[in-house]
């Protein structure tokens, strides 16, 4: 059974793919200072110049990777950030999107099972999982809230609203974590009280593609 | 920031292009994906290839060549590098005998060598420098960085693939060698990568951070300045604890330095330091002081030891011919 939500997803028109890539590069763009002064605090400060140069590469293909497929579009994009991100976050947030371009290639596929194969690859790649203090604390939840928006059958609006609120919460949740993953891990106890970098830019990226989805949606 | 510097984004690539024009003879640098290999690439022995952020220089293309490595790969400023230019480099030196992978601890690191060798056709092993002792969890040994006994592991397996070993010796000598090293430093500055234009973190001027890492990110704990021979102290008890060595092995002391501060500074460190070890009965069979893995113009230095057994003395005193370290040839 397909959820409406998922319907809606299946059925987005074609400039939806290209407007998704513009929030993406639009929300890194503007926020890389801050990802920086983030990384600063409790890593070494490169994640928003990282960020930055990565959705650079992909605002430079954006045209090529707006007219394909989706399950193409992820992968291409994917392998850009991979190439082009470095240090850790280019590796998680390809596999990703090379995981999720995987699962949305199989017939049927379900925006469920796309989220849920892309957020098992970065647990796979970072050995890690929710609570550590890292992108995971954001992924997760977005990845649960949406399953079970289709579980109550959700009006897209409103399910688009709740990955909106679990993304905030689930960033918010990183504040008071220790990390024990990445390069704030060095700092254990001194890593509390500051929001993870990569969290914060998952908590970008799903803001601003929800948004975008929103803006689209009647 | 006050730097040498055209346009902060392009700082990384035209170095390498200077580094290659400075070595001509000695090393190629490719850009594009950007790796570094020996002017004379292939080889029938086993090939070593390392790689990290940039800013650490020497590290890692300064080791390349021979004795050493054949392949280095920089990433962005303190960023690893991405995985197709580990696996150009890898291609580009394999000559059939397989490659070996030295990867310095870091989450990035660990990451894109992992993916680059899931791509790379060749026969491959990795191993993992966890040196630095200032970080210790729960989780023990794993969560350790790597850090300046990585020159060491490279040195030392470097001779042994000189000398024909096979890819499996090599890799289990790199381990060995690897676990034998201690490592602990000290930042009194903080140090500015050009693009971001600020400093990675902030440090008072009657501060210092003990157990720093190689990328300005913090170690044990802030303290207040202090004299050198208290440092020196403090840094030589965190690696002897680790490290455990008996009175009657030798030991090589590396005294390295961060990039910011003179070598009238380190020499002084190694004197208290080699002096401490050796009113404890330990004997400094070999020494190397200056700025070797640095972490741009910060001021500061690390204290490494590592137990060395006849074997592992032999390969540190096999020639090497590196634009950083050359002896014997």
């Amino acid at each position: 059974m397909i959820a409406t939500q998922e319907a809606f997803v299946a059925q987005a028109p074609d400039p939806l793919l290209a407007r998704l890539l513009d929030a993406a590069i639009e929300a890194i763009g503007t926020n890389a200072d801050l990802l920086g002064d983030l990384d600063r605090a409790i890593g070494d400060g490169d994640h928003g110049l990282n960020m930055l140069r990565g959705f650079a590469a992909v605002a430079g293909q954006r045209d090529d990777l707006a007219v394909l497929p989706l399950a193409a579009a992820l992968d291409a994009m994917g392998k850009l950030l991979v190439m082009n991100v470095g240090g850790a976050s280019g590796p998680l947030y390809g596999s990703l999107l090379i995981a999720m371009g995987k699962a949305a290639a199989r017939d049927g596929a379900s925006v469920a099972t796309i989220l849920e194969e892309g957020v098992a690859a970065v647990k796979r790649r970072g050995k890690s999982d929710r609570g550590e203090k890292t992108m995971l604390d954001v992924l997760v939840p977005v990845q649960l809230a949406w399953a079970q928006s289709c579980r109550e059958g959700l009006a897209p609006r409103d399910a688009l609203e709740r990955l909106r609120r679990a993304a905030k919460e689930g960033l918010d949740s990183t504040r008071p974590l220790m990390a024990t993953k990445g390069r704030a891990s060095f700092l254990r106890e001194r890593s509390i009280g500051h929001l993870d970098p990569g969290a914060f830019s998952s908590f970008l990226l799903v803001d601003a593609t929800c948004r975008a989805f929103l803006e689209v949606e009647p | 920031m006050k730097k040498f510097v055209n346009d902060g984004v392009n700082v990384v690539p035209e170095a390498l292009r200077g580094f290659g024009r400075a070595h001509r003879g000695l090393v190629v640098v490719h850009e594009k994906p950007a790796y570094v290999t020996r002017a004379s690439p292939k080889s029938a022995k086993v090939a070593l290839v390392s790689g990290g952020g940039s800013g650490h220089e020497p590290l890692h293309s300064g080791f390349v060549g021979y004795g050493m490595l054949d392949a280095a790969c920089p990433g962005q400023i303190f960023t690893s590098p991405t995985p197709d230019q580990i696996s150009a480099a890898a291609e580009a030196v394999d000559g059939g005998s397989g490659v070996l992978f030295i990867v310095k601890n870091y989450a990035g690191d660990v990451m894109n060598f992992e993916m680059a060798a899931e791509s790379f056709a060749g026969k491959s092993a990795s191993i993992l420098v966890q040196d630095d002792v200032a970080v210790e969890s729960a989780s023990g040994r794993s969560s350790r960085r790597g850090v300046a006994g990585t020159l060491v592991v490279e040195k030392i397996v470097g001779a042994a693939a000189e000398a024909g070993e096979d890819l499996a010796v090599c890799a289990a000598l790199g381990e060995r060698t690897a676990r034998a090293c201690a490592s602990m430093g000290a930042a009194l500055t903080s140090c500015t990568i050009p693009a971001a234009g600020k400093p990675t973190f902030e440090i008072g001027e009657g501060e210092m951070e003990l157990g720093v890492g190689i990328h300005g990110e913090a170690g044990r704990r802030r303290v207040p300045l202090a004299p050198a021979d208290i440092i020196a102290a403090e840094l030589t008890a965190a690696v002897l604890d680790d490290l455990q060595p008996r009175k009657d092995e030798p030991l090589l002391l590396l005294v390295n330095g961060f990039g910011g501060t003179p070598l009238l500074e380190l020499y002084l460190m190694y004197e208290t330091v080699s002096r401490r070890l050796e009113a404890d009965g330990l004997v400094i069979a070999r020494s190397l002081v200056g700025n070797y893995v640095t972490s741009l113009e910060m001021a500061g230095c690390s204290v490494t030891l590592a137990r060395l057994d006849d074997e592992l003395l032999r390969l540190w005193d096999a020639p090497v011919h590196t634009a950083a370290l050359h002896w014997g040839r």
